[in-house]
């Protein structure tokens, strides 16, 4: 019917056409014709394709794999020519901010396996393409990726560096990354004065599989968003190998298919993420706004949960092997230590220091009492229904006519915070 | 594919901007839905007669909930869909950051409810995207996250599924799960057409709306009128909650008054008396209201009862307060809506009725019922499954003979 439809308004512009007394301004300005002759008719579905006598099929098998973009080689050698690596001082930020993470994700990782807290995730193996590519964003960009008290945990997000708070549900934040760059695009278009800004929007090559990624990147495209599409593309999405997600040379060469620019990375060398989001920020910002797909290739090093065991469905030599033959931190210190700046000693002091400062704040956090059982109610919309206000009510009755059967105690204002 | 072949037949034509057509739905329905000769209660709705259309000037601009400057201003003969027409132009003019989008919404929408407001407004704030709800709906989340009023609009009601997951998980928890960071979606308003047109058959018929109303977070409104429709959605666009706007496709045309022309809003969550009566109150929003309309004037005259009737306007968060006040003074009540019987708005509105202590003392006779079957909309059955006028008019029978 939809067919039907455009059928409709194709019969339309051929009527105008042959009625000569018709100015062409008058047309559809979607509308096509066929001249004489030609070595394709411009079909609207693809108007630039040429006519073929020979009946043949395009084969994924006769594209060589996308090239896989690198700016440092393993040992910590600069390989590109066009890469700029940021200054000593940067880089040394850089470099700690990936240990940092490292080593929170060892304490968390400890902390949940004692029961301290209920879920972790970490990033092993991937602390290359969220540092680099961070590194090359503007404070003002606004990040999505794939919580507190009401959610579980890592699910993070803060206000005052534009990152929106995570969700559980994969690939949904994608086409919502669009529309965000949209209004951006739209508040920039209306104010001259705001800075040029792009979204960064983040997922796993699994998410790719969703129909939110497909959605996303058509939408994206079709309304020219500034926004840069990261896939981390780790080898596995929980147990699953990318064999068994897809059968397309990764997620990469989709990116095409949809009209947007695309590249991908060697997600363990930071150089080379931080170049290519650097160059897709601009890219994302030029001719008014479009997408860009970066494809970060790495090795989910870690499980994928504490609530996984990944050598139920992968061998631990290959496990180990990733994590000594090549991994994001150790290129960078190898770079770091070329260039003179950091050494075994350096190394000691920064971590002794780092893992002091995360257990300081882990165990301040564990002592902060939980939040009022009244936010349980609040944020569902902007004012709280009266009818939630009885349901607070009721709870308070409950608790207030079982006392023994509830703990109140750890949370601020007890069980009073449910009054009206 | 969308809109059948019938739509278009029946001047839901797409291309061609068209005049309001006053003509009776009578008239406009005969080749497809013949009352049986000898009926009595089921006859097809006189829109021109129906006391729930204003008329006149004068009665739209007495309505007490607009405001005085409103009132004192002048009003246009608009159908449903021109009202709405009329309200998203106002929000467009009003505010810069009023999006727009869906299929087919620039060259007017397959409805015309978008008429002319590409033109007017830009093909940058007016826009069609491409034929996928789940991505409509998550780049509006998105677009209303960053500061934007999104107005998206999913082209039927049964096509609202593929972007399920983004309503429920996404736009509803977008405010609680950002805690004391204070971001949310609220600037999200979904419009979509719902219900029965008497040929929609499975997919062209739907009223989900209890799907909505199951979800913390939404605001789940349906509007019976063009002056209600144009309060409503201005409401709704405004609101800094995500908002499920249903338009009940079969009043686009049908349902006809005069419109106060100038902006305004009408409260959501709250209920609207529509009728005074003291024996039985009936509960119902959106089209049934013109069926209900009809059974309660024959139940009346042939009874000699008064009956209470009540536009929820808003399914969600409703107005219960004056739902139960009603049935605290006539003891007796049914529900009425299109959409499927178990687990639909009316189980929620008689379960509200028999959870409280007072009201459920009130009670003398059990909270009824009428509602579309628990069935999928058939094609050749349609007219057996919307609650027609006997219907209601039989529960109210059994309600004051129980």
């Amino acid at each position: 019917m939809r067919s039907q439809k455009y059928g409709a308004r194709l019969l339309r512009a051929q009527s105008a056409a042959v009625q000569p007394h018709l100015r062409f301004s008058q047309r559809w300005s979607s509308s096509i014709s066929q001249k004489p002759g030609a070595a394709g008719v411009r079909f609207p579905g693809a108007v630039d394709s040429k006519f073929t006598s020979a009946i043949s099929f395009e084969q994924p098998s006769t594209y060589p794999a996308m090239q896989t973009y690198r700016a440092m080689s393993p040992d910590g050698d600069i390989i590109s020519p066009t890469v700029t690596p940021p200054s000593d001082s940067e880089a040394l930020t850089l470099y700690e901010n990936m240990v940092a993470v490292s080593i929170m994700d060892v304490i968390m990782f400890d902390a949940q396996r004692q029961g301290r807290l209920s879920f972790y995730m970490t990033s092993q193996g991937e602390e290359g393409t969220c540092v680099g590519s961070a590194s090359a964003l503007e404070k003002e960009d606004v990040i999505f990726n794939p919580g507190r008290g009401r959610n579980m945990p890592v699910h993070y997000g803060s206000k005052e560096l534009n990152i929106h708070t995570i969700s559980s549900p994969l690939a949904t934040q994608i086409p919502q990354a669009a529309g965000a760059a949209y209004a951006l695009k739209m508040q920039r278009l209306a104010d001259p004065n705001i800075p040029p800004r792009i979204v960064a929007c983040y997922f796993g090559e699994g998410a790719a599989s969703e129909g939110d990624f497909h959605a996303a990147l058509n939408i994206a495209a079709t309304r020219s968003c500034p926004v840069v599409f990261i896939c981390r593309n780790n080898g596995y999405a929980i147990s699953t190998p990318t064999l068994e997600q897809y059968r397309g040379d990764g997620i990469a060469s989709r990116g095409t298919g949809y009209g947007i620019d695309t590249i991908r990375v060697d997600g363990n060398d930071i150089w080379a993420v931080r170049e290519a989001t650097k160059r897709a920020r601009e890219l994302a910002l030029t001719d008014g706004g479009k997408p860009v797909l970066i494809e970060a290739m790495s090795y989910r090093i870690s499980h994928h949960s504490t609530s996984d065991d990944s050598f139920a469905y992968r061998a631990r030599v290959e496990v180990e092997d990733w994590k000594r033959r090549d991994n994001p931190i150790t290129r960078l210190r190898k770079y770091l230590e070329k260039k003179g700046l950091w050494d075994d000693e350096k190394e000691k002091d920064a971590r002794g220091r780092i893992r002091k400062e995360v257990l300081k704040a882990f165990s301040e956090a564990e002592k902060e009492k939980k939040p009022p059982l009244r936010s349980m109610f609040e944020d569902i919309y902007e004012e709280i229904t009266p009818e939630t206000r009885r349901q607070m009510e009721e709870l308070k009755g409950v608790i207030d006519r079982y006392p023994e059967e509830y703990n109140v105690g750890e949370f601020v204002g007890g069980k009073d915070s449910l009054s009206k | 594919m969308r809109v059948p072949a019938r739509l278009y037949s029946r001047g839901l034509s797409l291309c061609i901007p068209q005049a309001p057509r006053i003509v009776s739905r009578e008239q406009r329905f005969r080749p497809y839905s013949t009352h049986p000769p000898n009926a009595r209660l089921n006859i097809p709705t006189d829109f021109s007669s129906t006391p729930l259309l204003a008329h006149t000037s004068q009665t739209a601009l007495r309505n007490p909930e607009l405001p005085p400057e409103v009132r004192n201003d002048s009003t246009k003969r608009m159908n449903l869909f021109q009202s709405i027409n009329d309200a998203l132009s106002l929000a467009l003019a009003a505010d810069e950051s009023v999006l727009l989008f869906g299929e087919d919404v620039a060259f007017g929408g397959v409805f015309r409810c978008s008429m002319n407001l590409a033109e007017n407004y830009g093909s940058e704030r007016v826009f069609n995207t491409p034929l996928s709800e789940q991505g409509i709906i998550g780049f509006a989340i998105g677009a209303a996250a960053e500061g934007m009023k999104a107005v998206a609009e999913i082209q039927f009601a049964d096509y609202v599924y593929p972007a399920f997951d983004q309503l429920v998980n996404e736009a509803a928890k977008f405010r609680y799960r950002d805690g004391k960071e204070g971001r949310h979606a609220g600037g999200l308003t979904v419009r979509m057409p719902c219900g029965g047109v008497g040929h929609g058959a499975l997919y062209h018929s739907q009223s989900p709306e209890s799907l909505f109303t199951h979800i913390p977070g939404l605001r789940v409104i349906m509007p019976r009128s063009p002056i209600q429709a144009k309060g409503l959605l201005l409401s709704a666009i405004a609101s800094n909650d995500p908002c499920i706007f249903m338009e009940p496709k079969a009043l686009y045309r049908a349902a006809v008054e005069q419109v106060p022309t100038a902006h305004y809003t009408l409260p959501l969550s709250k209920a609207e008396v529509l009728k005074e009566g003291k024996d039985v109150t009936v509960v119902s929003y959106g089209h049934p209201l013109y069926t209900c309309t009809a059974a309660i004037e024959a139940a009346e005259r042939d009874f000699g009862i008064s009956v209470e009737l009540i536009d929820l306007r808003t399914v969600y968060p409703w107005d219960k307060e004056c739902v139960l006040k009603s049935v605290r003074k006539t003891g007796r009540c049914l529900v009425v809506h299109e959409s499927m019987i178990s687990a639909g708005i009316g189980a929620e509105v008689a379960a509200s009725i028999q959870g409280d202590k007072e009201t459920f003392l009130r009670l003398e006779a059990p909270v009824m019922r009428v509602a579309g079957w628990d069935t999928h909309m058939a094609l050749l059955f349609e007219r057996f499954n919307i609650p027609d006028v006997a219907r209601v008019y039989d529960a109210i029978k059994q309600a004051i003979e129980y």
